[in-house]
């Protein structure tokens, strides 16, 4: 059998899981005693699973490269998460949430594991509030809803601007459960630095302690790897400054491969870049689309104030351009937008690289609906804002202060100036149904994979993944390949597969060590971002992608003769932590460029300036490419595999937004 | 602009750790603290001098884990504010800027402004949690919760664990920080079955891990980024004496 069997289960797609669970073969309490998993990751997707394992009886042993699980990068995300409920009796289905996930993914998605994703979405929600995440409500004491890009139904499920912070603390309130009852050991401030495989199975894993610089063999009958996406790869990204691709790249090396590593959202509002010192962006949640107007002025280098430029020389142009969705069209397509206003010369403030995010007209209407919900008579105009701006507020009060204390300017009084910034990974580890890479034992949830988002990602769908992999897919999963393994008894880690996976290690870090050249790590670093940026970022083109190829691996070359790492080994080590996740970036940018390069239709955040419509829409041509692009690593030599992907229920269509 | 750092150096955990001065030149206003930091860090390295090991992730204010204790208060000068969204436009030009790890019995230094928190963890898994197993759940929609309860759980669940009422508190205790758990969950009906163990187990723990008494002084409100309020040590200490006196 072909190394890329996706194991959907046969069966009519509505039935398809509900079946799946109930043939899966089970593993009995007493066995699962005795059966070890490792997951590495405490985010949303690792949290989740490994409660939910630990819950089930199995001994769970948990990593992060942070000082508690509860930092990791799952707990910034701000606007919500998706959810077939229907509590807004506005005709969500489960049928609805997979046919806009399909389509928001620009028919590059598994229908299958797409439709398991909106089936289980309820339950997430379920579980989350009676875990005791505070979601938002109505007065009525029921769970309220907003709207998200890509749908035109009310689904999304939040906390203010905090929703990430309050599903990861309740996940983590729920692994902090089985670390206090002793069924999971959690490893703090340790990073995996390498896969162990022993017959052609995952069987553990190497980390670094990062306090004492010590690396350390842990044993697993399964590997979980719920690492996160590597948006970082850009340098500069809406992530986490440590989010990285190092535990997914060495699983890669191992023969795991990657799906699609081209796919990267790049994300229409964000705080622009302000200068060289930028570490990092700010993501401005997609939920301000529910109420900001995105516009530009229509004159070319217009330097009024926003406030200044009258309303008939605005240029509403996603309102203009798409008026079936307007402010709400999904991702890609608001990015690729503001990219055009901006490259044409309508940009705004000093770098005229920004547009305008505008809740004026959104103050006005809600203090209209405030007077009249509280029965006012005769209120001046300024009355009426002031009433607006409350609601406003209470909606998005977190980034609005935000927004000022990064800036420097008060959103209530102008618009807010937002770009495009680098946001979430689509590609990752390939997996099957099971979320099984092509390692045996070896498995990806959350961002770390591939599977459910196709080429684009519908915003608030990234969190409902994550939960549904680790909290309700895995745990059913796992037991179909650790049912056949209840006989196999714990590797010691004296075992040479372990003692010759740390030496190569060993053997990396000590190289490293030794370059002792005259570059700082993030001077490599910032080169890449820049490369893939401009080659490999929201437009890419065969000469650019040819071209970035042959800089990074010079650049490569480069680090490993002239990278400068002070300090030792054998302590905490900041930097050293930077090199190693750099390194690997360094070779992520590549396969991620050859993946641009071979796919020469646009589809989703993927978009060839060669594929284009007439009127510039991305334009796919599934004849050629209706597959996953699943990566071999091959020592270096990159061989792509392709999964066609079939559509039984979904039509593929030019995807519309007008 | 032009400023003076004096930074807090140790080595490791038993170093005794002291001062060193630091030139930052050329900081641009719109700069974040940190992102000052690591241009200094940058030349330092070229230099070929260690970096000022610090804890950072997210960078905007929602991970908890940058903890830098600057010019005397956690966190720094502006109210409500992580270090990492603290922008260099709050200092002036030739200041002298002081930067220091929290400083808790509790919470020991790693390496230069690098501490241990772990014992915020264990208060957590001591009892920081309603015990429900996944799949247990019933539909979301079937307890109305008042919007005013769960505002509030939710303005007590904004906590973002950085330790930084620990820090500038002068008996570095953990009140501040266990209360708002403990209201949250004692807000919500899903947490009233386990409250009385949950604050006994919580505040158990917390005294295990060696933090010290409240003594009303207010300060961990005063320096919380995240506003949490004073209530919550309030609630939470009508919670612990209900369920000293209920026995449980
Ligand atoms: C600013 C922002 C806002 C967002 N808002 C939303 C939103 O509103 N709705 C939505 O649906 N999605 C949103 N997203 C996307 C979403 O937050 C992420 O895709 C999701 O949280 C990823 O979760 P995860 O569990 O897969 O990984 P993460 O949360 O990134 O967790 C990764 C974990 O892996 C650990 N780790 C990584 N590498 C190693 C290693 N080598 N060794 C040991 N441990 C390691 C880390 O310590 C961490 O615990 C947002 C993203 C950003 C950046
Ligand atoms: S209560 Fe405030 S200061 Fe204390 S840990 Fe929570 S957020 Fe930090
Ligand atoms: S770095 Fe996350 S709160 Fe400051």
């Amino acid at each position: 059998m072909s190394k890329l069997d996706s194991k959907i289960p046969a069966g009519p797609i509505e039935t398809k899981w509900t079946k799946y669970k109930s043939t899966v073969p089970l593993v009995n309490p007493a066995n699962k005693r005795s059966l070890e998993i490792i997951v590495v990751g405490s985010g949303l997707a690792g949290a989740s699973a490994a409660a939910s394992l630990a819950e089930l009886g199995y001994k769970v042993k948990c990593f992060c490269f942070q000082d508690s699980p509860r930092r990791a990068h799952s707990i910034a995300a701000q606007g919500g998460i998706n959810a077939a409920k229907n509590y807004q009796n506005d005709g969500d289905s489960t049928y609805r949430l997979f046919y806009d996930t399909v389509k928001g993914g620009d028919y590059r998605a598994r229908e299958g594991n797409v439709y398991r994703l909106a089936e289980v979405s309820a339950n997430i929600i379920d579980q989350c509030v009676a875990q005791g995440v505070p979601f938002a409500r109505e007065y009525g004491g029921l769970l309220s809803n907003r709207s998200f890009g890509g749908t035109q139904v009310q689904r999304t499920f939040y906390a203010a601007g905090q929703t990430g912070q309050q599903l990861l603390l309740g996940a983590y309130s729920g692994l902090e459960r089985q670390i206090g009852l002793g069924t999971v050991t959690m490893y703090n401030r340790h990073e995996m630095l390498d896969v162990v495989k022993i017959e052609d199975k995952a069987r553990g894993i190497i980390a670094r302690d990062l306090v004492t610089g010590k690396l350390e063999r842990h044993f697993g009958h399964a590997v979980l790897l719920c690492t996160g996406g590597y948006g970082n790869v850009f340098f500069l990204s809406t992530n986490a400054m440590g989010s990285n691709v190092t535990a997914a790249w060495k699983a890669h090396r191992q023969g795991a491969y990657f799906g699609n590593p081209c796919f990267t959202q790049i994300h229409p509002t964000c705080i622009p870049v302000s200068g060289d010192h930028q570490s990092k962006l700010t993501l401005m949640s997609e939920s301000l689309r529910n109420d900001g107007r995105i516009w530009v002025p229509k004159k070319k280098d217009d330097t009024r104030k926003a406030v200044d430029i009258p309303e008939e020389e605005r240029d509403y142009y996603l309102e203009r351009r798409y008026p079936a969705f307007g402010n709400l069209v999904p991702r890609d397509v608001a990015s690729r937008a503001a990219k055009e206003r901006c490259d044409e010369g309508y940009g705004v403030g000093t770098s005229k690289m920004a547009v305008y995010l505008d809740f004026a007209a959104a103050m006005e209407r809600y203090g209209k609906t405030e007077v009249t919900k509280r029965g006012l008579h005769n209120v001046s105009k300024e009355e009426i804002i002031k009433l607006g701006k409350e609601v406003v507020a209470e909606k998005y009060g977190n980034l609005f202060e935000m927004y000022d204390k990064i800036t420097g300017e008060n959103p209530y009084e102008m618009p807010m100036r937002i770009y495009p910034a680098v946001h979430y990974t689509m590609g990752g580890l390939w997996v099957n149904y099971e979320l099984m890479t092509t390692v045996t034992g070896l498995y990806a949830l959350g961002e770390a994979n591939f599977s459910d988002h196709g080429a684009n990602r519908l915003g608030a769908s990234a969190l409902m993944q994550g939960l549904a992999d680790g909290y309700f897919v895995i745990p059913y999963t796992i037991g179909n390949y650790l049912s056949t393994d209840i006989r196999t008894k714990a590797i010691p880690t004296d075992h040479e597969a372990f003692v010759k996976a740390e030496k190569n290690v060993q053997d990396t870090l000590d190289k490293m060590m030794n370059i002792k050249g005259t570059k700082t790590v993030d001077y490599f670093h910032k080169k890449l971002g820049k490369i893939m940026w401009d080659k490999c970022g929201m437009a890419r083109n065969e000469k650019g992608l040819t071209e970035a190829i042959a800089e990074i691996q010079a650049l490569r070359a480069e680090f490993w003769k002239d990278v400068r790492i002070p300090g030792t080994q054998n302590e905490m080590n900041l930097e050293l932590e930077k090199a190693g996740r750099v390194a690997d970036f360094l070779e992520l940018g590549e396969l991620m460029c050859r993946d641009a390069l071979n796919r020469k239709e646009s589809c989703g955040g993927h978009f060839r300036e060669e594929s284009q419509t007439e009127d510039g829409e991305a334009q796919r041509d599934d004849d050629n490419f209706s597959y996953v692009a699943a990566w071999d690593y091959n020592g270096g030599n990159y061989e792509l595999n392709k999964e066609k992907l079939e559509f039984e229920i979904v039509h593929p269509s030019q995807r519309s937004y007008k | 602009m032009n400023l003076t750092l004096k930074v807090w150096r140790q080595k490791n955990a038993s170093d005794k750790g002291a001062f060193v001065t630091y030139n930052a030149k050329n900081v641009s206003e719109d700069m974040s603290f940190l992102e000052m930091l690591d241009v200094l860090n940058e030349e330092l390295v070229e230099k070929g001098d260690q970096p000022i090991a610090f804890d950072h992730d997210c960078r905007e204010g929602i991970c908890g884990m940058c903890s830098m204790y600057i010019n005397g208060r956690a966190h720094g000068p502006q109210n409500g504010t992580t270090t990492c969204q603290l922008h260099m436009r709050k200092f002036k030009d030739g200041e002298t800027i002081t930067i220091e790890p929290w400083r808790a019995a509790a919470f020991p230094v790693i390496k230069d402004l690098v501490v241990d928190r772990s014992s915020f963890d264990r208060i957590i898994a001591a009892g920081g949690f309603i015990s429900v197993n996944t799949g247990n759940a019933q539909d979301a929609n079937s307890l109305p919760i008042a919007k005013k309860d769960a505002d509030d759980a939710f303005a007590a669940a904004a906590c973002i664990g950085c330790g930084a009422c620990v820090a500038s508190c002068k008996n570095s205790s953990a009140m501040l920080f266990v209360s708002a758990k403990v209201s949250q969950l004692a807000l919500l009906p899903q947490g009233r079955p386990e409250a009385a163990t949950r604050v006994l187990n919580m505040v158990k723990q917390m005294d295990e891990e060696g933090f010290g008494n409240c003594t009303n002084t207010g300060s961990c409100e005063a320096e919380c980024p995240k506003e949490i309020s004073l209530e919550n040590i309030a609630r939470m200490n009508r919670e612990f004496l209900f369920a000293s006196l209920a026995g449980a």
